[in-house]
């Protein structure tokens, strides 16, 4: 088994919620009729990430990467092919409970979709309080406090609005204090803010690390856009092509990446600031998931690619404190792992790989 | 976007005389003039109004930039320009002079006036002139012909005199000529990435050489790689073809790398417009201050960022005078009584339309930081492996 599982290693702590070894994937048609042909996408492949309280963890990738999928097998919304969900250490029952829900809890992207137009604000935030029976009988003064958590202010004013009276970041911070309204220890917010207009991105961003902060929520943060990752997040995940390819805390992982991918990204990104526009290390798009490439997924597009890059899929290689990632380019430097994973030129491509690479449709 | 960085990038005390160049515009060889533009939707009394009394230059062969949020009224403002305005939309007043290049024979050259145009010489003008680029490549490209029908129907209508197998050369050499293959003239839409379909409505949009190129968020939709890997490609070509492009989008960090002059556009109406570096390093107007203070940095140390406070506002119900002033820092009492216009700031190629850059008022230092001496180089020449695919 190869060991993708970048997990950086933030004290002992145990985290709030876990996923292990997690891997997805999906059936898609690949024609029409009866007797369409079906072809397995490999939409997550062994994908550990650690949640910890009172701590942001970002996933970041492009379009097609997984990172949706990885919080939706972290909300139970997609049941994983393999691998675990933990909460606070303990693997959660296979059926999605009304008890881990009341833990765990999702932000969409879209605030324009997540909310009910014909009911008020005051429905979407009493509805999960008198389910959960979390409003101790209050459930007017609950939605007030909730508005007034997520500085809607002044609440009153909000609570009997629909939600098309709102600008979109009001309506993703309704969506937030919906979220809130269970009580819940972990909050996993997919692409929160890129529906949102610039100005007012880093409100619901700052609004999230007061929640961080002041309730010590541990919280996924999935998005595109690296530097709002680096701006919110303690720890950064980095994926491609339904694995993780590179994980360390926000400023290590920016300041320095070590993964070629993560060192495309960043290049490719806009940054002003730069004086020189940056040369792309690497061009070309994601691989198609239908037949994933051999070895690292990487393999075909990076600069740096070597024989055994194309045949073996690399393990994860700590590069310095709580910094890992999984690429060959870094194993010699690291000791103990050319010999624990046995890389002599003559090694044949790992059985489980080509297993996985082959199985038929 | 620090002001430590900003102010460590700036030397204080440079004669304004070392400034940017002038930006391209006025007087100086325009190719596109949109003078008091306004568009409404809806009549009457309820009419909205999407853009307001805007004025704007292209000049030849530069890259503008019109950044501003959603509802701003930038793609308004940029289809109106050319007529493609969809209804409700009603165009109210001002003018849009396209002065070509290229004049029959013999006839002086003249501004061509789009806005009273008809239908006859706006069909001359479209596509082969003036093109554009829309946002979404999938609904702009015919979903069940290929590429290659598409591009033949487009060659055919206007370049009458190509054969059937010259235009299947030119096909080809287009989609050389933004980095695909030949091969792809038999694809259908739905069977390339969106970065592909955008670079194919790219070749479209250039195949018959334009001289005006509108950018309409071309690649919001694309990942980070693709879309450098595109925008890369766009100034190479607007470098060898010599086209000029108006770039609409809403994120403004990538203006700066990528356009010479930025004009940022608020609740309907342009409110600044100054060269790219000049807009980004010292801006004056409170709203883009603000704006280049919503993107975190890539580098240096993290700190908590404000954003703008409040929301854009809603164009049915403006506030009256600046309709920036309710989330503006530094807002006076005049400023929501009188709606700014926006002019040259003196000694300097920028126009701002805020009060506190008018008369007795005192700008704070964050708005009268000193021009940057050094501009960035204009587009350096593209030396990786998209120049051997080039024409």
């Amino acid at each position: 088994m190869n060991t993708l599982a970048v997990v950086p290693n933030i004290g002992t702590e145990t985290p709030v919620l876990e996923g292990r070894g997690l891997t997805k994937s999906f059936w898609v048609k690949r024609s029409s009729g009866l007797l369409a042909r079906r072809s397995r996408l490999h939409a997550v492949d062994d994908v550990s990430v650690q949640l910890m309280a009172g701590a942001v963890t970002a996933v970041v990738g492009e379009s097609g990467s997984g990172k949706t999928t990885v919080a939706r097998l972290l909300a139970r919304i997609v049941k994983p092919d393999a691998g675990a969900v933990l909460l606070d250490g303990q693997p959660v029952a296979a059926a999605r409970s009304r008890s881990f829900a009341a833990q765990v809890q999702m932000v969409f992207q879209d605030p324009f979709a997540s909310l009910n137009p014909v009911h008020r604000v005051r429905h979407h935030l009493s509805r999960p309080l008198q389910i959960h029976h979390t409003s101790d009988g209050d459930v007017d003064g609950a939605v007030i406090q909730l508005l007034h958590r997520v500085a809607l202010d002044p609440p009153a004013n909000f609570a009997d609005k629909f939600p098309h009276e709102l600008s979109g970041g009001q309506r993703q911070r309704v969506a937030i204090a919906r979220a809130l309204a269970v009580r819940p220890r972990v909050l996993l917010a997919d692409e929160p803010v890129s529906m949102l207009d610039v100005s007012i991105r880093l409100g619901v961003l700052n609004l999230l690390a007061d929640l961080r902060d002041r309730e010590r929520l541990a919280i996924l943060y999935v998005t595109h856009d690296i530097a709002s990752a680096r701006y919110l997040a303690d720890t950064i995940v980095v994926m491609y092509a339904g694995q993780l390819v590179e994980a360390a805390p926000s400023v290590s992982l920016t300041d320095s990446p070590a993964h070629p991918y993560t060192q495309l990204l960043l290049s490719a990104a806009p940054d002003p600031e730069r004086l020189e526009r940056p040369i792309l290390s690497a061009r070309g798009a994601p691989p198609s998931l239908l037949a994933p490439p051999s070895g690292c997924r990487f393999h075909p597009r990076c600069p740096h690619v070597m024989e055994i890059c194309k045949r073996m899929a690399p393990p994860t290689v700590t590069v310095s404190t709580s910094h890992a990632a999984a690429c060959w380019l870094h194993v010699d430097s690291a000791n103990g792992v050319v010999d624990g994973v046995g890389v002599t030129p003559a090694t044949s491509p790992s059985p489980q790989r080509e297993a996985e690479v082959q199985r038929p449709p | 976007m620090s002001h430590q960085g900003v102010s460590a990038m700036t030397s204080p005390g440079t004669p304004a005389a070392l400034g940017p160049a002038p930006a391209a515009g006025r007087g100086e060889d325009p190719v596109l003039e949109i003078r008091g533009l306004c568009v409404d939707y809806g009549f009457g009394d309820d009419a909205v109004h999407a853009v307001a009394d805007c004025d704007l230059t292209l000049g030849r062969g530069r890259v503008l930039g019109l950044a501003g949020e959603s509802g701003s009224g930038k793609s308004t403002l940029a289809m109106a320009a050319i007529r493609l305005l969809r209804s409700p939309g009603v165009i109210t007043g001002g003018e849009v002079l396209f002065h070509s290049r290229r004049t029959p024979a013999g006839e002086p050259a003249t501004a061509l006036d789009l806005l009273a145009a008809g239908e006859k010489e706006l069909r001359a003008v479209r596509w082969s002139e003036i093109a554009i680029v829309l946002q979404s490549a999938l609904n702009a490209l015919n979903p069940v012909s290929t590429i290659g029908a598409q591009f033949d129907e487009l060659l055919a209508t206007h370049r009458p005199e190509l054969g059937r197998a010259a235009r299947r050369d030119r096909a080809g050499d287009l989609l050389e000529l933004v980095g695909m293959t030949a091969d792809r003239l038999r694809s259908y839409p739905h069977e390339m990435s969106g970065g592909m379909r955008q670079r194919s409505m790219i070749a479209m949009a250039l195949a018959l050489d334009p001289q005006v190129m509108i950018l309409d968020e071309p690649t919001t939709a694309l990942d980070v790689v693709t879309q450098r890997e595109i925008l890369e490609e766009l100034m190479g070509l607007r470098d060898r073809l010599g086209f000029a492009a108006l770039f609409i989008t809403h994120d403004l960090s990538l203006l700066v790398e990528f356009a010479d002059d930025i004009a940022v556009m608020y609740a309907g109406r342009l409110m600044e417009r100054a060269p790219a570096a000049s807009l980004f390093r010292a801006p004056r107007l409170p709203y883009t201050h603000g704006l280049l203070h919503c993107f975190p940095p890539m580098h240096g140390e993290r700190y908590r960022m404000e954003g703008i406070p409040g929301s854009p506002p809603d164009l049915r119900d403006l506030p009256p005078g600046c309709a920036f002033h309710p989330r503006c820092q530094w807002a006076m009492p005049q400023c929501g009584q009188d709606v700014p216009r926006l002019e040259p700031l003196a000694g300097s190629p920028r126009e701002v339309a805020c009060w506190l850059h008018r008369g007795n008022a005192i700008a704070p230092p964050e708005l009268t930081l000193p021009d940057p001496v050094v501009t960035r180089p204009r587009i350096a020449p593209v030396i990786d492996t998209s120049a051997g695919r080039a024409v």
